[in-house]
């Protein structure tokens, strides 16, 4: 790496070991996007589990519900990771099982993010409007009825925005999984450093990663759009696509998004 | 191997250890790492509220490609760039952490300043106040409301993300406990009372934000 | 306050010439011309969207001219003539020229996170360059005459809407002005506190010669403190008279349609 001309110069060459390291980057690629869509699945049922949990009505749910939350929010990903590779195989029966690198890392990721999620989901089944609730009592409609058929769909467009950003935290959380053998875009990349050089090979990997992270916000502002015109608070996907490629929801970002 | 899951030798060997990464690059990280950002954050701020497009423009990418691209990544890219020439790795991490966490200062700021609503601008505006007598008495005091809170959260997710350091091999608390299993075979103690020194530390602080933030409201 | 000295009728305050005021490609005010003449009262009745506020707004410099040229008692207000060009006025001097300006808002607008007698208080220590004790002193007496002296160590939070927008005019007047602006300032209160407010005013009108442009639904209040009465549709004056004549036998059929649904 010798510089800006030299990384222009270097470009051609360093392209051709790209292109002879493709699989492998691909593999990484995979990795990374499996671990972020699985990761972000198990956050996304753990987090409307732990969220909605935290609303109902018995105080002894609503507790654990809360300490479990707290729990997963308080330790850091880094220590959940390497508790379930490393501490997890120590433990004596029936817990004494070593995991794959993937379902370690899936599941550090999930419940990491998913707990954050729930803090998102309950805040947002708490700002859907006293009013709806009344009604759902005047009709006499059942609340856990009313919760999914009424609450629910409304509190999901709020949260949207949050759990959106929730999402590319994960993506970016799941750089460290390399840490615990589950060899990822940045693993992958790492080994073609010594043959391009530090600038093209970190320069492509964090070029990666926000191509990843923009695909993510795509999804969720379509999801957003679609959610809100469900709702009557918005126009059709098909009639404002424009509005996909909009930065990340910034209101969220702003709260302190990970609290 | 031992019988018992759980040895309270251990456990007390490497509380010291812990404590002492804890202190000297956990929290010593938090401190610097939450000042750079809340600076550099206004600053960064600042430049996107009243620049020309031609500077703005520029400064909201750079700063959007740090904010959503990972912290890992960017400590191994600093670390390998700038360690032929910075002695410590340490002040490397933290100025990473630190500029990383600017990106989302710099979005709490703006988002702060535009809650404050329009009219108050215009009454300012309508009694002739100078601008920075406006900003001073006027936007700063309930921008504050929001950002404070907001503050505290990023520095409390600072803090859990210190353990990113192991990748740059800077012994904090983690890597301590990594090393120590690393060492005597017992990951056990080590990683679980890591993880409950951070729960320790960081859910009463998120506690106490939250209780700020009901009292600003 | 000052007394009323009955100011000479016809010398102009506030004028507008060939004023236009786009928002985007929506323009509000085209080729606007007309005169406040000094001590003057003077309503701008119409529907919404018709330009009434954004003509206060220009005045008070909140929205940025798009052409044409406001004067102040003879002075540019937001644009000059230099050599033949339309030149903008920085914002320092455009201040010099508004602090004889004072501007009541709709919503109020009092500064949550001080007192009434700061709020009050707060333009003539900054921007006139009184002392505390001399501004404080004035506040006082200011509160006094709107009836909100017991209250002036409360915030915002704690006052009604009428209580609010009583402070609100007394901080207008703590500056002296020349002229003062009243944008729907009664629109938002509840039925039970706009009179308090509208007698507030109409003392204000009967003891001092400030020029005021008002807008505002009250058509009492219009016609027991203004002069002209004028009538805005799209942009333009469609009709202007006494407030007699306005209200009681308009003669442009707008007027009469729009005088028929409110009144």
């Amino acid at each position: 790496m010798n510089g800006l001309i030299g990384f222009f110069e270097q470009l051609g060459p360093n392209l051709e070991v790209l292109g002879a390291r493709l699989p492998q980057i691909l593999d990484g690629v995979w990795t990374t996007v499996l671990a972020t869509v699985l990761g972000g699945m198990l956050a996304l049922v753990i987090s409307f589990a732990f969220g909605i949990l935290q609303t109902v009505k018995i105080a002894p749910v609503r507790i654990v519900a809360r300490v479990f939350v707290e729990f997963f929010r308080g330790t850091s990903l880094v220590v959940q990771l390497f508790w379930l590779c490393f501490v997890l195989p120590q433990l004596p029966y029936p817990l004494g099982f070593r995991l794959e690198p993937l379902v370690v890392g899936v599941l550090a990721l999930g419940l990491n993010y998913g707990a954050y999620g729930a803090e998102v989901v309950r805040g947002s089944i708490g700002s859907v409007p006293k009013g709806q609730y009344e009604a759902l009592s005047a009709l006499s409609l059942s609340p856990v009825r009313g919760l999914f058929r009424v609450i629910i769909p409304q509190a999901w467009a709020l949260m949207i925005p949050s759990l959106s950003n929730l999402w590319i935290q994960l993506l970016k959380g799941s750089a460290i999984v390399y840490t615990v053998t589950l060899y990822d875009l940045f693993f992958q990349v790492e080994q073609i450093r010594r043959q391009t050089g530090t600038w093209f090979a970190f320069l492509f990997a964090l070029l990666a990663y926000y191509l990843i992270a923009w695909v993510i916000v795509i999804i969720m502002n379509a999801l957003e759009v679609q959610a809100k015109h469900r709702i009557g608070r918005g126009p059709a996907l098909s009639t404002s696509l424009g509005s996909l490629l909009r930065a990340p929801g910034s209101a969220s970002v702003a709260k302190g998004g990970l609290t | 191997m031992n019988d018992s899951w759980w040895s309270w030798d251990h456990a007390v060997a490497v509380l010291p250890e812990l404590l002492i990464a804890f202190v000297k690059y956990t929290l010593v990280a938090t401190v610097l790492g939450t000042l750079i950002a809340v600076v550099l954050g206004l600053i960064v701020a600042m430049i996107r509220r009243v620049s020309p497009a031609v500077i703005r423009t520029p400064v909201t990418w750079v700063v959007e490609f740090i904010r959503m691209t990972p912290l890992v990544v960017q400590l191994v890219f600093a670390n390998l760039v700038l360690s032929p020439y910075v002695d410590s790795t340490f002040a490397i991490g933290v100025w990473v952490l630190g500029i990383h966490y600017t990106t989302y200062m710099a979005e709490v700021y703006r988002a702060g300043i535009d809650s404050v609503p329009k009219g108050q601008w215009e009454a300012a505006t309508a009694l002739s106040l100078p601008q920075t007598r406006t900003w001073r008495a006027i936007i700063v005091p309930q921008a504050i409301r929001s950002t404070l809170p907001a503050l505290g959260n990023y520095a409390i997710s600072m803090f859990k993300e210190t353990p990113f350091f192991v990748v740059i091999y800077i012994p904090e608390m983690v890597r301590v406990a990594q090393t120590y299993g690393g060492d005597t075979f017992r990951y056990t103690e080590s990683i679980t009372l890591a993880g409950l020194i951070f729960l320790a530390s960081s859910y009463p602080t998120s506690v106490l934000i939250r209780r700020l933030e009901k009292k600003l409201a | 306050m000052p007394e009323n000295t009955a100011a000479p009728v016809g010398e102009p305050h506030i004028e507008f010439r060939d004023v236009v005021k786009k928002f985007g490609d929506h323009t509000v005010l085209e080729g606007l011309d007309f005169t406040v003449s000094r001590g003057e009262r003077v309503t701008l009745i119409g529907p919404s969207g018709s330009g009434k506020t954004t003509i206060l707004r220009l005045v008070m410099t909140l929205e940025e001219l798009t052409g044409g040229y406001i004067h102040i008692g003879g002075t540019p207000l937001q644009y000059e003539e230099q050599g033949g060009k339309r030149v903008r006025i920085p914002d320092k001097r455009r201040r010099r020229t508004t602090t004889g300006i004072g501007m009541v808002f709709q919503h109020f607008n009092l500064f949550p996170n001080m007192t009434v007698l700061e709020n009050i208080i707060e333009a003539p220590v900054h921007v006139m360059g009184l002392s505390k004790d001399e501004a404080a002193h004035k506040a006082e007496a200011l509160l006094d005459k709107v009836g909100m002296a017991w209250k002036k160590d409360a915030r915002p939070s704690e006052l009604s809407g009428g209580q609010q927008q009583r402070v609100a005019i007394a901080r207008a007047l703590a500056m002296d002005p020349e002229i003062l602006l009243l944008d729907e300032v009664t629109s938002a209160l509840d039925p039970e506190l706009v009179g308090e407010v509208l007698g507030v005013l109409k003392d204000i009108a009967a003891e001092t010669d400030i020029s005021m442009l008002i807008v505002t639904h009250e058509m009492q209040f219009a016609r027991d403190v203004s002069q002209r009465v004028m009538m805005f549709d799209h942009g333009s004056i469609v009709e202007e008279g006494t407030p007699e004549k306005m209200f009681s036998a308009p003669e442009n059929q707008r007027t009469q349609d729009f005088l028929r649904a409110v009144l």
